[in-house]
C-alpha cells in the first residue's frame, strides 16, 4: 500500500535504520567506555594513585549517561521485531529468538544489577571488589554484543537450520554459535566498540588540554585512551580483514559492490582508491587505481582476478530465479557501499596513526603534546569519527544483503506485518524521530557541561560522591 | 500440547509475574512523586529508592519478551504487531522513565529536575495503563484474521473493558509502590504513603468489583474455567484485604507482600483463562493455540536448559543486591548508635 507515495516497506525499514543506527550511536560508546572506566579503576586498585580513581568516577558519569540512552533504545530493538516484521518473527522465531532470550538472561541482567551496585556503593566495598563491578559490567554487555550478533550473523550466513512447516527451524544450538561468519562479525564489532569509546574519550581529553584545563587528568586520561585505542584499532583492523574474506566468500556481491567493480577485473586487478559512478548504466566513470591492490585485499597473492557485479547478478538470478523469479534486483546500491567502506577502513588507517602520534608526543620522558595544538585539534576532532565508521560498516552490512533480509532464505519484502498500516508507521516514524532527537541532544547537552565542569566539580548528579545509601531507613530523616 | 510447550506457556506467564512484581512498585513510586512529595528534594529521595533497581526490574520485561519470541514466535508475532500503537506508546513511556533518572540527576536547574521528574511519572502511569489494556484486549478476544493477525479497529483496543483494565493495573502499582515507600523511606513521605493506601484500597475494592464484572460478562473465563478463575478471583481479593489491613496496622512488609502478590495473582488469572490459547480471536476457529505457536520442540528444549542454568544464578544476584542496598540500614545504625 501506497501513501504519500512511500511504501509500507521502506517505512518499516526506515524505521529499522533510524532506531537501530541510533541504538548503535550508544552501544559501542558504552561498552568501550565500560571497559575504559574499568582499566582506570583496576589500575587505581593497583597503584593507588588517586587521579585514576577521579578517572574512572568521572568518566563513569559520561559512561552512565550513554548507557541511560542505549538501555531505552534498545527496548525498543527488542519489540521491534515483532511490530514491524511479524512475518520475519514467525519464519525465523525458531532461530532467532533464543539468542535474544539468552542476551537477555545472561547479559542484561547481569549488566543492569552490577550498574546498579557499582554506582551506588564506592564506599561501601573494598576498592578491588567494586572494581569488579565495573569488570561485571563490561562482561555484560560484551555478551550481549555476542548473542545479538549470533542472531546478525544467521541473517548474513544461514547455518544449522532446515526449512520445515514454512519456517526457518534450529537443527542444532552449537551450529548456531559455530557460525565462521560471527567469529569475525563479533571481534570485529567488539573491537570496534572498544575503538568507539577509546578515541571519543581521548578526543574529549584533547578538548580540554586545549583549554590548559587539568593538564595530569586529561593527559593521563588522554593516554589511556589511546593506548586502549591503538590496540583496538589494530585489532579491529586486522579482524576486518579476515571479515571482508568471509564477505568475499559468501556474499559475492556485497564485496563487489564496496569495491566498486561492475565488470569482472583484470588479473592481476587494481584497486580503485575512489572512482566515480553512473549506476544507471552501470559503468564506472573514472578512477584512481593502485595496480595489483585489490588481488592483494581480495586473496593476499599479488595475482587473481575478482568477480564483478554483473556476472554476480547472473549468477544469482540463474541461482534463485526458479524460487523468486526472474523479477528480483540483486543489485545492492554501489555508491554507498563503495564510500561506506573507504570512510570505515579509511578511519582505522587514521586512528592508527594518531595513536601513534599522540602516544609518541606525551611520552613520559619527554611530553611535549601540549605544544603540538595541531595534533590536540585532530584528536579532539577525530572523537566523531569512530560513530561515523560504525554507522558505516552496518550500512554495509545490512543495505549488501539486499534483497535479502536472511540471506539466500527470505527477502525483505516478505518480512514486514501484514496489519500494520502505513499510518501506524508514519506516526512511530515521526515520534521516534523527535524522541531521539531530544535524547541524543539532552546527552551531548549533558555529557559536555559534565566535561566543561570538569572531574573536581561537585555536581548535582550525586552518583559518585554518594555517601548517603539511598535505601537505609534514616537516610532521608533529615530534622 | 506437548509438556514443554506447556512449561514454556507457565514460564511466560511466570516472567510477566515477576516483572508487574518487581517493576510494579517501581512505576507505583514513579506516580507517587506526584501524589506524596512535597518538593524537588522529597522527589529526588524517592527516586533514590529504587535508584539502584528499576533497571535490573526493567529487565523482566525484556526477557519476557525475548522469551515469548524464542518460545512462541506466532504469539510474538501477532501479539506485538496486532498491538502496534498500545506497544509503540509503552515504549515510548518506557523510553521517557527510562532516561529521567539519569537526566534529572544532571539537570541542575529547578526546571530542569522538574521536567524529568515529570517524565517518570507520567512514563509509570502510561505503562501499567498501556500494558494493562493490552492484556485485558488480548483475554477479551481480538479479531483475528486466518494468518493470525489482528484486523482490529479503534473499539477493539480501547472500550470500557480494557480501560478499567488498565486503570486496575495501574493502581495495583501504584499502591505496590506505596507500600514500598513505607518499606523503604522514613520519616514524614513514609506517612503520606500511608495515609495514601487507606484512601486507595477502598477505590481498588471499587475497580476490582467493575473487572470481575466485566470479566464475567466480556470473557469466557467463568464458563470455559469457572473453579480455577473464582478461586483466583477471590484470592486477589483476599490478598488486598491483607494489604489493606497491613496498612491499618502498620505492618508495611505484609502490605508490600500482599500488593506485589496481588498483581501476580492478576497475571495468573490472565493466563489461566487464556489457556489453553496463545492469542483469542473473536471468531474461536481463529485463536491461536498454545499447541501451533510455538517453536520446535529442539529449540524449546535448549531453552529450558538455558533457564535452568541461568535463572537461578540471576535470582541469587538479584536478591543480594536487593540485600546489599538493605544491610546498609542495620550498619549505619550500628555505627551511630555507638
Ligand atoms: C581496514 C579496516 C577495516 C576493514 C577491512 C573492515 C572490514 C569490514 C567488513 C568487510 C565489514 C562487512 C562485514 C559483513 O557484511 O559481514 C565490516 C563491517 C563493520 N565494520 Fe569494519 N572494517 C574496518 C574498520 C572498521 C572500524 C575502524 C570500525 C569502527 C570503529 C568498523 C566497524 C564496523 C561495523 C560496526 C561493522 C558492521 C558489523 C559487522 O558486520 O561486523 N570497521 N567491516
Amino acid at each position: 500500500m501506497l501513501v504519500l507515495g512511500v511504501s509500507m516497506l521502506s517505512l518499516a525499514r526506515f524505521q529499522f535504520a533510524m532506531t537501530t543506527i541510533f541504538h548503535f550511536f550508544f552501544v559501542p560508546f558504552s561498552i568501550g567506555m565500560a571497559l575504559l572506566t574499568a582499566i582506570m579503576e583496576t589500575i587505581y586498585v593497583f597503584k593507588r594513585d588517586d587521579d585514576y580513581k577521579k578517572m574512572a568516577k568521572f568518566w563513569g558519569k559520561i559512561f552512565l549517561l550513554s548507557f541511560a540512552v542505549g538501555v531505552v533504545t534498545g527496548i525498543i530493538q527488542e519489540f521491534q521485531f515483532g511490530m514491524n516484521w511479524s512475518d520475519y518473527s514467525r519464519f525465523m522465531g525458531d532461530i532467532f529468538g533464543a539468542p535474544l532470550a539468552i542476551e537477555a538472561l545472561l547479559a542484561f541482567f547481569l549488566e543492569s544489577v552490577f550498574i546498579g551496585m557499582w554506582m551506588f556503593t564506592w564506599d561501601r566495598f573494598k576498592p578491588g571488589i567494586h572494581a569488579l563491578f565495573i569488570w561485571l559490567v563490561t562482561l555484560g554487555s560484551s555478551i550481549s554484543a555476542l548473542w545479538i550478533l549470533t542472531a546478525n550473523s544467521f541473517m548474513q550466513n544461514p547455518v544449522a537450520y532446515r526449512i520445515a512447516n514454512g519456517r526457518a527451524e534450529m537443527a542444532s544450538f552449537s551450529g548456531l554459535l559455530k557460525n565462521p561468519q560471527l567469529w569475525v562479525e563479533f571481534p570485529h564489532v567488539i573491537f570496534g566498540a572498544f575503538t568507539t569509546a577509546a578515541f571519543a574519550l581521548a578526543g574529549m581529553s584533547a578538548w580540554r588540554l586545549l583549554k590548559h584545563e587539568n593538564k595530569t587528568f586529561y593527559h593521563k586520561s588522554l593516554r589511556v585512551g589511546l593506548w586502549v585505542g591503538l590496540v583496538a584499532a589494530i585489532l579491529t583492523v586486522a579482524v576486518g580483514d579476515l571479515q571482508t574474506q568471509q564477505v568475499i566468500k559468501d556474499q559475492p556481491m556485497k564485496f563487489a559492490a564496496t569495491e566498486g567493480i561492475y565488470k569482472d577485473s583484470g588479473n592481476p586487478a587494481s584497486w580503485s582508491v575512489v572512482q566515480g559512478f553512473d549506476t544507471k548504466n552501470k559503468k564506472v566513470t573514472w578512477s584512481i587505481e593502485v595496480p595489483r591492490m585489490l588481488s592483494l585485499l581480495t586473496y593476499h597473492k599479488a595475482t587473481g582476478s575478482v568477480k564483478g557485479m554483473d556476472t554476480i547478478n547472473k549468477e544469482l538470478h540463474a541461482k534463485y530465479d526458479g524460487k523468486y523469479g526472474s523479477a528480483i534486483n540483486y543489485y545492492v546500491p554501489p555508491k554507498t557501499l563503495f564510500w561506506s567502506f573507504r570512510i570505515m577502513a579509511g578511519s582505522g588507517m587514521f586512528f592508527i596513526l594518531i595513536a601513534v602520534l599522540g602516544l609518541w608526543f606525551s611520552r613520559a620522558k619527554k611530553n611535549t603534546l601540549q605544544n603540538q595544538r595541531w595534533l590536540l585539534y585532530v584528536l579532539g576532532i577525530s572523537l566523531w569519527l569512530p560513530f561515523i565508521a560504525n554507522t558505516c560498516g552496518w550500512l554495509i552490512t545490512e543495505l549488501g544483503r539486499f534483497p535479502w533480509i536472511v540471506y539466500g532464505l527470505y527477502t525483505i519484502a516478505d518480512a514486514v506485518s501484514p496489519s500494520v498500516t502505513a499510518g501506524d508507521l508514519w506516526f512511530s516514524n515521526i515520534m521516534y524521530f523527535l524522541i531521539f532527537t531530544l535524547l541524543g541532544g539532552t546527552m551531548i547537552y549533558f555529557a559536555h557541561r559534565t566535561l566543561v565542569a570538569g572531574p573536581d566539580a561537585l555536581d548535582g548528579t550525586g552518583y559518585a560522591d554518594t555517601t548517603v545509601d539511598p535505601l537505609s531507613k534514616g537516610a532521608f530523616s533529615h530534622e | 500440547m506437548s509438556s514443554l510447550q506447556l512449561l514454556w506457556f507457565f514460564l511466560i506467564g511466570l516472567l510477566f509475574s515477576v516483572f508487574f512484581f518487581l517493576e510494579g512498585f517501581d512505576y507505583g513510586v514513579g506516580m507517587a512523586l506526584r501524589l506524596i512529595a512535597h518538593n524537588e528534594q522529597e522527589r529526588g529521595e524517592l527516586m533514590q529508592s529504587i535508584g539502584p533497581h528499576w533497571d535490573g526490574n526493567e529487565v523482566w520485561l525484556i526477557t519476557a519478551g525475548g522469551a515469548m519470541f524464542a518460545s512462541f514466535p506466532y504469539w510474538y508475532a501477532s501479539l506485538f504487531s496486532g498491538f502496534y500503537i498500545i506497544l509503540f506508546l509503552t515504549l515510548f513511556a518506557l523510553i521517557l522513565r527510562g532516561v529521567s533518572f539519569e537526566f534529572r540527576a544532571h539537570a541542575l536547574s529547578p526546571a530542569g529536575k522538574k521536567l524529568w521528574g515529570w517524565a517518570l511519572s507520567i512514563g509509570s502511569l502510561c505503562a501499567p495503563f498501556l500494558l494493562g489494556m493490552m492484556f485485558t484486549d488480548l483475554v477479551k478476544g481480538m479479531p483475528l484474521d486466518a494468518g493470525g493477525n489482528i484486523r482490529g479497529g479503534f473499539g477493539d483496543y480501547v472500550n470500557l473493558f480494557s480501560i478499567v483494565g488498565g486503570v486496575a493495573v495501574a493502581l495495583l502499582c501504584l499502591l505496590h509502590g506505596l507500600n514500598f515507600i513505607r518499606l523503604k523511606l522514613t520519616g514524614e513521605l513514609r506517612q503520606r504513603a500511608q495515609a495514601l493506601t487507606k484512601i486507595l484500597y477502598p477505590v481498588l475494592f471499587v475497580g476490582l468489583v467493575a473487572f470481575a464484572g466485566l470479566l464475567l460478562w466480556q470473557t469466557d473465563f467463568f464458563s470455559k474455567r469457572p473453579l480455577s478463575s473464582w478461586l483466583l478471583l477471590i484470592l486477589i481479593v483476599l490478598l488486598s484485604v491483607v494489604a489493606t489491613y497491613g496498612a491499618y496496622r502498620d505492618k508495611e512488609g505484609l502490605s508490600f507482600i500482599a500488593s506485589g502478590a496481588t498483581l501476580i495473582g492478576v497475571v495468573a488469572l490472565l493466563f489461566n483463562g487464556l489457556f489453553p490459547r496463545v492469542m483469542v480471536g473473536n471468531d474461536p476457529l481463529h485463536s491461536i493455540l498454545i499447541a501451533n505457536a510455538s517453536s520446535t520442540e529442539y529449540t524449546l528444549g535448549v531453552m529450558t536448559i538455558v533457564a535452568a542454568i541461568l535463572v537461578p544464578i540471576v535470582l541469587a544476584y538479584t536478591i543480594w543486591s536487593y540485600f546489599v542496598f538493605n544491610q546498609r540500614v542495620d550498619t549505619k545504625k550500628v555505627v551511630s548508635d555507638k
